[in-house]
């Protein structure tokens, strides 16, 4: 505490539980099943993850589509020290990942244990948690594809 | 048939460190010292408290300090029979706004040392204090407010104030 | 179309942690003498607005108490936006077309060193599929620095030379932050903080207030010498989708600058609201910046970044040049939301 004027620790918390509605729920169910889907808009774009509607149009989306848990990396950006809430606790790269069947790109993290690794344009695959729940953290990370 | 799922928990926590600024400090070192500080607007000639450095008005800075007694009377109160999360007393209590002698804005506080069909509009009520050796600058210095044994004040004295 | 001018503007100086001040008792003296420049009294001014972010505070409804700091009474004509300072102006702008009110007050406040700024912006995201992974700020940034740096928009260079000159420029800007000469192969020396970002990319953390006060027509020739008379004003917004944009250039950005005018004719100074060094580069790009217009010469928001103000100073402090007498026409730019994604261009003269 400073000596001439008070100070205090505030801790917000919220508790948030969210309606996610049909076609979220329908992207969340299949990550439960350790796959992911996307959503086909009017003009034949796969969405992932998916939208209730085409950004570029406005249009409602249409049916679910199935695309690959494998992908490229469009952009990445690298993280020496973690966060306390960042997904992983080692050092690791944010990307955005266009997965193989979508048109636009889902943000997730990929471990690839040094910055050495990372490239635009790189495959990387999705690695599930075993325990999922039907959230986007049931994809615990992504990893370099030639890992496996 | 993949599952829909319907809802997903989202938490969140962050945490600030909170600084309340001038006026509400020297009124949290008040509490400490087991005195109650206001603020006037210099004009209105009105005493807030707790002060927050600004008349709520005029929009000009409050720079009088004035001191206000630990006495006061009840404009308005509740009775609250709900539990809620965060609350650290027990329900039932009373919450009720007191006018402080000698300020011209109530002040949030609770009632105790009085039977619920007891509390009224015009009662008069003073501060119970937390021991000298736990006085901090924070409200919980003021555990809540008992009756005191004096007439109640007539409504027009607080009328102003509701 | 009515003739509306920026005629005062007031800013408190801009500071790591405002630890003695609370928001209200750092926006009264701003108010006041924004209100006292425009010679309009508290009681005249027909329309109030502010900008603010409740987060920030870790307050919700804090914005209900700044308004002390505007002395509402009699109850004014008031109005909120969860937003930059700047989108109120715009706001205020409306108001005064509608012609129900002659003038406004606009003001904006934020103390970012309360909490974590990087993660308290993460709660702007999508609650269900980026927010939940805890994505900061800088992060985001630095993502789109990568995008920009493989299409060869922007390179690290660059971005270290805008850091400079920004910090630089600060110097002659009594309410900046951080100022200074800083040498540009020495920042490219620096490791990194988020790759491809190095800290002189990011913005300062910063706890600011500041007031810009509009009129029209009459009223405003008469409260000031030198109008800042807005020509045009436009603000555009593109999707949420952070993997759905193209995030290399601004299309917001394009469009609001030919609706405000900003492809005609020249300018003599341009406060373009960008926290990061790389988002700087995008902007004038967008906006087809010439080489002759001095761009940000109060540091911008790499010199004092206080969030939830920055883009209504980037609005006061261009109206500042030709109140005093230093320009002619200006540019001023505010952006919202992650990594640009929504952007108000506003092109004034004298």
């Amino acid at each position: 505490m400073s000596r001439s004027l008070q100070e205090a620790k505030h801790v917000l918390e919220y508790p948030y539980r969210r309606s996610v509605g049909p076609v979220l729920g329908r992207f969340f169910g299949a990550l439960a099943e350790g796959r992911i889907e996307g959503v086909r808009t009017q003009t034949g774009h796969v969405l992932v993850p998916p939208q209730e509607y085409d950004p570029q149009t406005g249009e409602a989306t249409g049916e679910p589509v199935a695309v690959a848990s494998t992908g490229v990396v469009t952009a990445w950006a690298w993280v020496d020290r973690p966060r306390p809430k960042h997904p992983l606790a080692n050092p690791f790269a944010w990307a955005l990942v266009q997965l193989d069947g979508a048109d636009t790109a889902l943000l997730h993290v990929v471990d690839a244990g040094e910055m050495a690794r990372m490239k635009t344009g790189m495959r990387v695959r999705a690695r599930f948690r075993d325990e999922r729940v039907g959230e986007i953290r049931d994809i615990a990370c992504f990893e370099p594809e030639e890992a496996r | 048939m993949t599952e829909i799922v319907k809802s997903i928990t989202t938490p969140i926590r962050l945490e600030y460190v909170y600084r309340p600024g001038r006026a509400t400090s020297r009124f949290l070192r008040g509490l400490a010292e087991g005195r109650i500080l206001g603020q006037r607007c210099p004009v209105t000639g009105k005493v807030y408290v707790p002060p927050r450095g600004a008349s709520p008005t005029h929009g000009v800075p409050t720079e009088e300090e004035v001191e206000v007694r630990d006495t006061g009377t009840v404009t308005t109160f509740c009775i609250v029979r709900i539990p809620s999360e965060g609350l650290s007393i027990p329900p039932p209590f009373v919450a009720a706004h007191i006018l402080l002698d000698g300020a011209d804005i109530p002040f949030f506080a609770l009632i105790h040392e009085c039977p619920f069909d007891q509390v009224r509009m015009g009662m008069r009520v003073k501060a119970v204090w937390v021991s000298k050796e736990e006085l901090a600058p924070t409200f919980e210095s003021i555990r809540y407010f008992k009756p005191l044994d004096e007439p109640d004040a007539p409504f027009e004295s607080y009328r102003e104030h509701l | 179309m009515r003739d509306v001018a920026i005629v005062s503007f007031a800013q408190a100086p801009n500071v790591r942690c405002e630890t003695e001040r609370n928001e209200v008792e750092m926006l009264m003296p701003v108010v006041a003498e924004a209100l006292a420049a425009s010679g309009i009294a508290r009681g005249e001014i027909g329309f109030t607005v502010s900008g603010s972010c409740d987060y920030i505070a870790g307050q919700p409804f804090a914005f209900v108490s700044g308004i002390d700091a505007v002395g509402p009474w009699p109850p004014i004509n008031e109005s909120h936006v969860e937003m930059d300072g700047a989108f109120a102006l715009y706001e205020a702008w409306l108001k005064i077309q509608s012609g129900e009110v002659d003038s406004a007050l606009v003001y904006a406040f934020g103390k970012s060193s309360m909490g974590d700024i990087a993660e308290v912006l993460t709660l702007q995201l999508d609650p269900y599929t980026v927010a939940p992974l805890w994505p900061d700020a800088v992060s985001l940034a630095a993502l789109q620095a990568r995008v920009a740096l493989d299409r060869s928009r922007v390179t690290e260079r660059a971005m270290a030379e805008v850091a400079a000159r920004s910090r630089r420029s600060a110097k002659a800007n009594p309410n900046a932050q951080l100022r200074g000469d800083f040498d540009v192969d020495a920042l490219l020396a620096e490791p990194y903080l988020v790759a491809p970002l190095r800290k002189h990319d990011c913005p300062p953390v910063t706890d600011g207030a500041a007031a810009v006060v509009l009129a029209a027509g009459e009223l405003a020739s008469r409260s000031c010498a030198r109008p800042a008379w807005i020509r045009g004003i436009d603000h555009r917004i593109e999707c949420h989708s952070l993997g759905a944009r193209d995030l290399a250039r601004s299309a917001s950005t394009e469009i609001a600058g030919e609706k405000a005018g900003a492809f005609t004719g020249s300018f003599d100074v341009a406060e373009l609201h960008a926290p990061f060094t790389h988002q700087e580069l995008i902007l004038c790009s967008a906006l087809r910046m010439a080489p002759s217009v001095s761009v940000n010469p109060s540091g911008g928001a790499l010199a004092a970044n206080a969030v939830m103000v920055t883009g209504l100073i980037r609005l006061g402090e261009a109206a500042a040049r030709i109140h005093a007498g230093d320009a002619r026409r200006v540019l001023a730019h505010a952006t919202s939301g992650p990594c640009l994604q929504q952007n108000l261009v506003c092109v004034m003269e004298a």
